[in-house]
């Protein structure tokens, strides 16, 4: 390639242009907006697909408290007994009470009394995912050994929040789409009026028997330098946000908020941004100056 | 051979008015002509046509043997390459030196930057500006400009040079020795039209001409000095 060996003499001023000057830190906002978004976006399907793989394969089964203890043991072996019949169920373990009061202890707090609650009994259920469970089955099922007993299977909620971070997901590429609309834009702009201001030397050069991709080679290169220097400056930006962000995230406590891992690829994808946003205003300068020297006889 | 030929061609800018009609020449292969007319009588607009900076509006145009019509786009640059062009402004390019000015069309035409290095020294040692190869063209005076134009458009020993006025701006004895220059170019076999309106030079030199008026041109004889101080025509050559 040769556009890459830097070794062309330039005969175009561009470097003295007014557009030289606020094209690369034009650049370096969208870099930084840009790697914004493709981490949005990567945090967005790591925590759903964390969400998802936590939560799917598994279910709970509610009891409530029978009247007396041995009816209390006798409802949970039925239900027991049913589960562990079902070829979709892996595993069905009772939860022990400390656990259950562990549950609640952010809500009702740590008071002794709560042991003396009549708190509905809970089953851990792990299912085979390439098994289908009939949901509906299985409920009445348990009705008969366990009546009024409920299956969370967790899906409802689960769906709600996969929905809402696939559609935050998707938000994310769209503004990516338009960061990438917008630069192409101004990076198109920025040629044309380069080529205006410059119309009398690319005249002198079109007469003494330049090709158009002579000319054109000039204003991408100078568009690869400056989408480099902007793009390296936007990601040299977006690093210390970056922290701020882990910083804040994990600083926040809360069961909802699952650890999150980005992955090689998605690091390889936002430190090669400068290098797309070069390449980008190489290719939309040269197709810009193409375009215009066209019109030339 | 013919170098330039051009037959019944028609040129006008816009909607405006026809500034050359049917103009019919050929110029052959080694010849030298000055191209004479008052102001605005078309000799620019003829030279732009030579130099494929317009297309006509009718007829034909056949530079080198190739119908510029019919021409593709993208082979045009390879003619324009055979053509050395000193404007008429001289054009140099103020943000390169002398060097990179002249330097610029073995550059365009990709010659490696060794060769590229040693055919500008030499020509500029020629033209007498050795010592102002790293000036930019701002600090040259008017004379040393226009010789850096010439060296320009020779650099690539082009088959057809096309001198747009370019003793205009210098005086008489500046203009002689560029005369002189340009003869020894079409001697190594240039085929020159130079336009001035500088009659003493013509007559002087006593090249074939192309007259041009009202956008109607004519070839005609060298133009020699009378005696008596008049001026004798020795008619049409075509």
């Amino acid at each position: 390639m040769s556009f890459l060996s830097f070794n062309h003499h330039k005969d175009l001023p561009l470097d003295s242009d007014p557009s030289s000057r606020f094209l690369p830190w034009l650049i370096a906002f969208m870099v930084y907006l840009a790697a914004l978004s493709v981490v949005a976006t990567s945090l967005m399907q790591s925590v759903s697909s964390r969400w998802e793989r936590g939560v799917s394969d598994t279910l709970t089964v509610q009891i409530p408290p029978a009247r007396s203890v041995q009816q209390d043991q006798s409802q949970i072996a039925g239900a027991l007994k049913v589960l562990r019949a079902n070829p979709a169920v892996v595993l069905a373990e009772p939860m022990p009470k400390t656990s259950v009061l562990a549950l609640l202890e952010p809500w009702l707090g740590k008071a002794d009394v709560l042991a003396d609650m009549p708190l509905p009994h809970l089953i851990d259920v792990s299912v085979r995912s390439s098994v289908k469970l009939d949901a509906d089955q299985l409920v009445q099922d348990l009705n008969k050994v366990a009546p009024g007993a409920t299956v969370d299977d967790h899906r409802i909620w689960l769906d709600r929040l996969i929905q809402m971070s696939q559609t935050l997901k998707w938000g994310a590429y769209i503004v990516l789409g338009l960061i990438c609309i917008a630069s192409i834009g101004t990076i198109y702009f920025v040629t044309k009026t380069g080529l205006a201001i410059h119309h009398d030397v690319i005249e002198v050069l079109h007469l003494i028997g330049a090709q158009d991709s002579y000319i054109a080679r000039q204003f991408g290169e100078n568009a690869l330098h400056l989408g480099l220097r902007g793009g390296l400056l936007g990601l040299a930006v977006a690093g210390p946000t970056f922290g701020g962000f882990a910083y804040l995230y994990r600083s926040v406590d809360s069961a909802l908020l699952p650890q999150i891992d980005i992955t090689l690829v998605q690091w390889i994808v936002v430190l090669s941004l400068p290098l797309c946003a070069a390449l980008m205003g190489y290719v939309t300068a040269r197709f810009a100056v193409l375009n215009s020297l066209k019109k030339m006889v | 051979m013919v170098i330039v030929k051009l037959e019944n061609v028609g040129l006008r800018y816009g909607v405006g008015p026809e500034v050359l009609r049917d103009v019919s020449l050929s110029l052959e292969e080694g010849a030298f002509h000055f191209l004479t007319g008052p102001s605005g009588a078309g000799k620019s607009s003829l030279l732009k046509l030579m130099y494929l900076a317009n297309r006509p509006t009718r007829g034909l145009i056949s530079l080198f043997g190739h119908d510029i019509a019919t021409t593709s786009r993208k082979k045009l640059p390879a003619l324009r390459r055979e053509v050395g062009v000193v404007f008429q402004e001289f054009r140099l390019l103020d943000h390169l030196s002398t060097f990179d000015n002249v330097a610029l069309p073995m550059r365009v035409a990709d010659v490696h930057e060794k060769d590229v290095r040693k055919h500008v020294a030499e020509l500029l040692a020629w033209v007498g500006l050795k010592d102002h190869m790293n000036a930019k063209p701002t600090t040259l005076s008017g004379g040393q400009q226009q010789r850096v134009a010439l060296a320009r458009a020779v650099i690539t020993r082009p088959r057809l040079l096309l001198a747009d006025e370019p003793t205009g701006n210098v005086d008489d004895k500046l203009a002689v020795r560029l005369l002189h220059l340009l003869e020894e170019l079409n001697k190594l076999g240039t085929t020159i039209v130079m336009a001035t309106h500088n009659e003493g030079l013509v007559r002087q030199f006593g090249h074939p001409r192309i007259c041009i008026e009202n956008g109607r041109v004519e070839q005609m004889g060298p133009l020699r000095p009378a005696r008596g101080g008049g001026v004798r025509m020795e008619g049409k050559i075509s």
